[in-house]
């Protein structure tokens, strides 16, 4: 059976559009209000990455870690984010779900009980932030074994050798960070730029999808709509403050936001 | 696993740069591995570049004044009654503490890259200091991350720094120390490596962070090893060498010149920052046996909850105030080479008092933490036992502390 990730794609090409992928940290606000999230945003979103909150994140802009020190502050585990993974399931089972965060939560869990609760709950992807090329080769075979997407990070510093080896060794999606920046800075690189580097990117081995992520906006989505798939997840943790502080329901404006994002890249 | 002689403990790392074949590495997010390993290329090779190490020469002996003392505390000693009692006094150099080498070998480092800005991260406020100094010294713009807390409780630094004309950015996240001070500082580099260079204040954070920081410190225990031999005529057969321990760069320093001596003639004792008597916190994560996981870029023993979130530690002392440590000191802990222990907030601040009242040297908070065991076990051993503290920082910045902690008397200069 294809992982649901790959299905995904196939249907958005389909429909010769872009994939739109979403991220939201696991237990923000609450551990209930992160599902309920989840399950509104099903509909708009192909598919949704859940952060897992970490309180030392090396990459992690200010949007994020504000989403992450609350839901760590409100108790989130890691056992608990399985949980949600495992709801939203019973709720959406088609629906692929990718878990980003960072090694130590994973290196703490112990590698293969992650990975089988991984695959319990219904988790089809991961993204390891600090375990690049080539030290995440091993782990990444492992998820291979569990038939889960390991995702490989590619960034405008790597040169051209390392992508065409990160690639060679890549299962069959990729994630191109935008710009030099942590996640949700502003984008200083024009979206024509960022595509040239995407379609050279995507040359290498155009049977792999390639999603864009880091500082896409409502504003830019629209012009980044040619690549496989993009990533919007500052932007959403932003709405689900903004929510909190003047006292609004996050589920209905998240929710609104992300249709929103859909139809910018219809 | 073992320690290799004859070879640099900076250089006993495999491929993906681990001691041990587990300590240390390189976990960072994709877009700092060009920056990392154009950083690895410059420092493998200026490290055995004699015109290099001539100009860092110069500026340790002509800017940093190389060599700092290294003095028999006779009184402390008559007191305390047992093994002589010296202390190197790294507080002499340039700036006031052991973080000047440091900076130095980054800004050398940054200039040969032609890097415009450097940026660090500091706890205390020596790192950044030290690096505000380095960086106007070499023409390079400077930013310094701290922690709010610590900007509270290190003011003299932190004036110190601006004088300097570096910016001051305070962290607001997490615990408002150091390890968030550091997160920082890599967040910032993720944005902007490609115009900026990287200072890591310790023998912490991705592999040639510690090997650089390690290379630099070294200065100490060369200084040393040169003042031993004038001093007793060759390295004494019972020598006992305490430093305190926070990310390690001082004690890693001081001591990486014996490293290939038998342990019994030239032993190791690392000092952690216990944290207040009564607190379930610290930052000693080597002597009550914190897990091992990763922390800045490096697998390490690290304070941490059973889920892997880093724990928030507390010590009166700033700069020892770190969840982690050093990958060198993990390899040194595990391959018996070097032994540590912990002293509290109060253990330190009565050997401030002690050492103060019986010699005009006035430690810091940090090195107060070794005096206080150096002081402990001296009394137990015979009078050929050579014990020498490392005094890495002076007590000039925590005078607010002092005078809060100990009352006004013992807040002056001496």
């Amino acid at each position: 059976m294809l992982n649901p990730i790959s299905l995904a794609f196939k249907k958005a090409k389909q429909e010769n559009r872009a994939a739109l992928l979403t991220y939201t940290v696991a237990g923000d606000s609450s551990k209930k209000q992160s599902l309920d999230i989840l399950k509104s945003i099903s509909n708009n979103a192909d598919i949704l990455e859940l952060g897992v909150p970490h309180n030392t994140p090396v990459a992690d802009g200010s949007q994020i870690q504000t989403s992450a020190y609350r839901a760590i502050k409100n108790g989130i585990k890691m056992n608990d984010i399985f949980k949600i993974v495992k709801e939203f399931k019973k709720f959406d089972k088609n629906k692929p779900i990718i878990l980003m965060g960072y090694f130590n939560m994973i290196f703490q869990y112990g590698e293969r009980k992650f990975l089988n609760k991984c695959n319990s709950s219904g988790v089809n992807g991961l993204i390891v932030v600090d375990l690049p090329w080539p030290e995440n080769k091993d782990f990444a075979r492992k998820c291979k074994k569990k038939s889960i997407y390991f995702i490989q990070l590619l960034s405008p510093t790597t040169t051209k050798k390392r992508l065409k080896r990160i690639i060679r060794d890549s299962h069959p999606m990729n994630y191109f960070i935008s710009m030099l920046s942590t996640t949700g800075g502003k984008l200083k690189v024009s979206p024509n730029d960022i595509l040239k580097n995407y379609n050279k990117i995507k040359k290498i081995d155009p049977k792999k999808e390639i999603v864009i992520g880091f500082g896409i906006t409502e504003k830019t989505i629209g012009k980044l709509k040619s690549a496989d798939g993009l990533v919007v997840g500052s932007a959403i943790c932003k709405e689900i403050s903004k929510s909190l502080k003047h006292r609004q329901n996050p589920v209905t404006n998240v929710s609104k936001l992300v249709k929103k994002l859909k139809s910018k890249i219809l | 696993m073992k320690i290799r002689k004859k070879i640099q403990l900076i250089d006993q790392v495999n491929k993906l740069g681990f001691w041990g074949g587990k300590f240390g590495g390189n976990y960072v997010p994709e877009t700092l591995k060009k920056p990392i390993e154009d950083l690895e290329i410059l420092f493998n090779k200026l490290k055995n570049d004699k015109l290099f190490i001539a100009e860092r020469d110069k500026y340790f002996k002509n800017w940093v004044g190389a060599p700092t003392r290294f003095i028999k505390l006779k009184n402390l000693t008559n007191h305390v009654g047992g093994a002589q009692i010296w202390s190197k006094v790294v507080s002499d150099a340039n700036g006031g503490a052991h973080k000047i080498y440091n900076a130095t070998v980054h800004c050398l480092l940054a200039k040969r890259s032609g890097k415009k800005f450097i940026i660090g991260d500091t706890g205390a406020g020596y790192a950044g200091k030290m690096l505000s100094m380095a960086a106007k010294k070499f023409g390079l713009k400077c930013k310094i991350f701290m922690g709010a807390k610590d900007i509270a409780r290190q003011q003299p630094n932190v004036k110190a720094m601006k004088k300097n004309g570096a910016v001051v950015i305070p962290v607001y996240s997490g615990s408002q120390t150091l390890v968030d001070a550091v997160s920082e500082c890599m967040r910032y580099w993720v944005a902007n490596c490609d115009t900026t260079a990287m200072c890591v204040g310790s023998t912490v954070g991705p592999a040639v962070f510690v090997r650089i920081c390690g290379w630099s410190t070294s200065q100490i225990s060369r200084e040393l090893k040169v003042q031993l031999i004038d001093e007793f005529g060759s390295i004494p057969k019972k020598l006992k060498l305490y430093n305190c321990v926070g990310g390690g760069s001082s004690s890693f320093g001081f001591w990486n010149e014996f490293m290939d001596y038998d342990k019994k003639q030239c032993e190791f004792i690392g000092v952690e920052a216990g944290g207040p008597s009564k607190s379930k916190k610290h930052a000693a994560p080597l002597t009550y046996g914190s897990k091992i996981g990763i922390l800045h870029g490096a697998a390490q023993y690290v304070n941490q909850d059973a889920d892997g979130q880093i724990e928030e530690t507390e010590s009166i002392s700033a700069g020892l105030d770190y969840p982690g440590i050093s990958p060198l000191h993990c390899f040194l802990k595990d391959t018996k080479r070097a032994r540590y222990t912990a002293a509290s907030d109060e253990d330190a601040l009565n050997a401030y008092k002690t050492v103060t009242k019986f010699e005009k040297l006035r430690p810091s908070l940090e090195p107060s933490h070794a005096f206080s065991v150096a002081i402990k076990e001296a009394k137990k051993l015979t009078k050929d036992t050579i014990v020498v503290v490392n005094s890495c920082g002076d007590a000039y910045k925590d005078r607010e502390i002092l005078k809060k902690r100990l009352g006004k008397k013992y807040a002056k200069p001496n």
